[in-house]
């Protein structure tokens, strides 16, 4: 046979051949007529092949080494199946899955958009407060009271600054 | 029922004025947020969500925009309830089936509505009648400004807002415009203007989003990326988009009137013919037939008026809606000779149309 073109996502002879440019990036597929047909390629409404690249790209084929998240517990494994994160933290977790969908997924791979800016100053802030208790709590253990007395000082003005801005 | 208020206030889906563009009928924007260091609420158990649930309901029902606004949970809700909020578009079809520990908050004129636990923690939405796209931008980003004040968002410096499934990665933002395209639909140009539309890397979908149809000619336009553009580049390349659309169906439009105008008065004076004088009518049949009377507003046969009327009944002849009206829990059948008598109602008092135009499109 001429075509040797398999589908990619199931192995079969591919007679469907697409091609769609999403931000003058290429992307092509190759499907059966099968999972063409199954996948909603010949209805043009409503389909869209970022979705498919992603589905496709989650498709389980090598048994990759158990990368599971530390804070929520999900594995790669629970992602390719469900096609979503456990947490905030799988995004670090599974990086190396991740990093690759992202480029024919989206117009970047970088956000550029809004920041939550007072979320983030709130965040450093408590962050700040934290680190200046336990350095507290460690002077005053070890009897640096002059130490003590300068972390108490600082954390008063963080605790000022804190509640000016929650207030505000 | 729990979501009696909302049939008592005016509200922006059933009673907006008449937009000045009538092929956009509504805007919406929604941004996907998430709690810092928690599951996604598909991954979190019920009590975590529960907590969770009750955490950003608070947060959201006190704020100013929110004041006199609804608070519900899923469990609370009957299915007819969900039915109409999703006819509402006030909720999605996954909230409607969602587990427990799910809710949504509805403001008091339904243009600002927050899903808690759908796909993500928060989906904040914002919706206006017309073409709206930056003023309704405007409104979003300062809800969600202020719901930064009181939750903390799950955001990565590098990767913008992290949500549940990577294709809403950075903004978070989906733009979209409920699109009337009659003209395209009946000159068969509508799968050209999709495959153009998706190439531009905006997706189509019907009127009820992802995998509904197109009933009414009525289409949903929204980008698809996320990630690597800035919320005010999307809205305006979306609006860019849209105003292309808008061109191609005036130009549809007159292309119909020129050549085959009497072809066309029929298709509405018979779509007003059946809407005053039918027994039995389907959904499907009615956004079809209310489409084509829609158009023939847009055309001068009927008066400018009655636009917002046709799009109240889009909403107002959904079966949630209609078995609402009726007090009670029908049968399709039964649905269909409701639905009937309700239009023939509403169609009685619509006025004559006029059919000596000359295309004052």
């Amino acid at each position: 046979m001429a075509n040797s073109l398999k589908c990619d996502l199931c192995g079969k002879p591919a007679t469907v051949h697409l091609t769609q440019i999403v931000n003058s990036k290429v992307h092509k597929v190759d499907l059966c007529e099968g999972c063409a047909q199954a996948k909603g390629v010949t209805d043009p409404s409503g389909f869209s092949l970022a979705d498919l690249l992603l589905k496709a790209s989650l498709n389980p084929e090598q048994p990759a080494n158990v990368v599971r998240c530390e804070q929520c517990g999900a594995t790669q494994a629970d992602f390719k199946k469900l096609g979503r994160f456990g947490c905030p933290a799988c995004y670090e977790a599974f990086k190396e899955i991740v990093e690759p969908m992202l480029g024919n997924m989206h117009k970047g791979t970088v956000h550029v958009g809004k920041v939550p800016q007072r979320a983030l100053e709130r965040k450093s802030l408590y962050d700040r407060l934290t680190h200046l208790q336990g350095e507290l709590d460690e002077a005053i253990k070890t009897e640096r009271y002059e130490d003590a007395a300068r972390f108490r000082d600082e954390i008063h003005q963080v605790k000022q600054t804190f509640g000016e801005k929650t207030l505000s | 029922m729990k979501i009696a208020p909302l049939f008592e206030a005016q509200a922006e889906p059933t009673d907006a004025a008449a937009s000045k563009c009538a092929i956009v009928l509504t805007t919406r924007v929604r941004l996907a947020r998430n709690l810092s260091g928690q599951p996604f609420p598909g991954w979190a158990k019920e009590a975590q969500r529960s907590a969770m649930l009750s955490e950003s309901m608070a947060a959201v029902a006190g704020l100013p925009q929110m004041k006199k606004g609804l608070s519900l949970t899923v469990e609370e809700l009957s299915e007819l309830e969900k039915q109409i909020l999703v006819e509402r578009h006030l909720i999605s079809r996954e909230l409607s089936t969602a587990k427990r520990g799910a809710g949504v908050v509805i403001s008091r004129d339904q243009s600002t509505s927050v899903m808690i636990n759908e796909e993500d923690h928060l989906r904040i939405q914002v919706m206006r009648a017309g073409f709206q796209l930056k003023k309704v931008w405007n409104v979003i980003n300062t809800i969600d400004s202020e719901i930064e004040d009181k939750l903390d968002y799950a955001f990565s410096p590098t990767l913008g807002y992290l949500t549940a499934c990577p294709t809403n990665l950075g903004t978070g933002m989906r733009g979209s415009a409920m699109m009337h395209l009659p003209a395209l639909v009946i000159s068969s140009q509508m799968e050209k203007v999709v495959r153009a539309v998706n190439q531009l890397g905006m997706a189509v979908r019907g009127l009820f989003g992802e995998g509904s149809d197109a009933s009414g000619s009525i289409f949903q336009i929204s980008n698809q990326t996320t990630l690597g553009e800035a919320e005010e580049e999307i809205i305006k390349r979306l609006s860019s988009v849209l105003n292309t659309i808008i061109e191609h169906e005036l130009n549809a439009r007159t292309k119909l009137l020129e050549s085959d105008s009497n072809k066309l008065f029929d298709k509405i004076g018979r779509a007003f013919g059946i809407l005053q004088n039918g027994q039995l009518l389907t959904s499907a049949e009615v956004m079809n037939l209310l489409s084509l009377v829609r158009l023939g507003v847009d055309l001068g046969v009927f008066a400018e008026a009655r636009r917002p009327v046709i799009d109240r009944l889009f909403i107002e002849a959904q079966p949630g809606h209609i078995q609402y009206a009726a007090h009670g829990a029908f049968e399709s059948a039964q649905r269909d000779r409701l639905r009937a008598q309700f239009l023939r109602a509403e169609f009685a008092k619509f006025g004559p149309p006029d059919f000596n135009v000359t295309g004052k499109n």
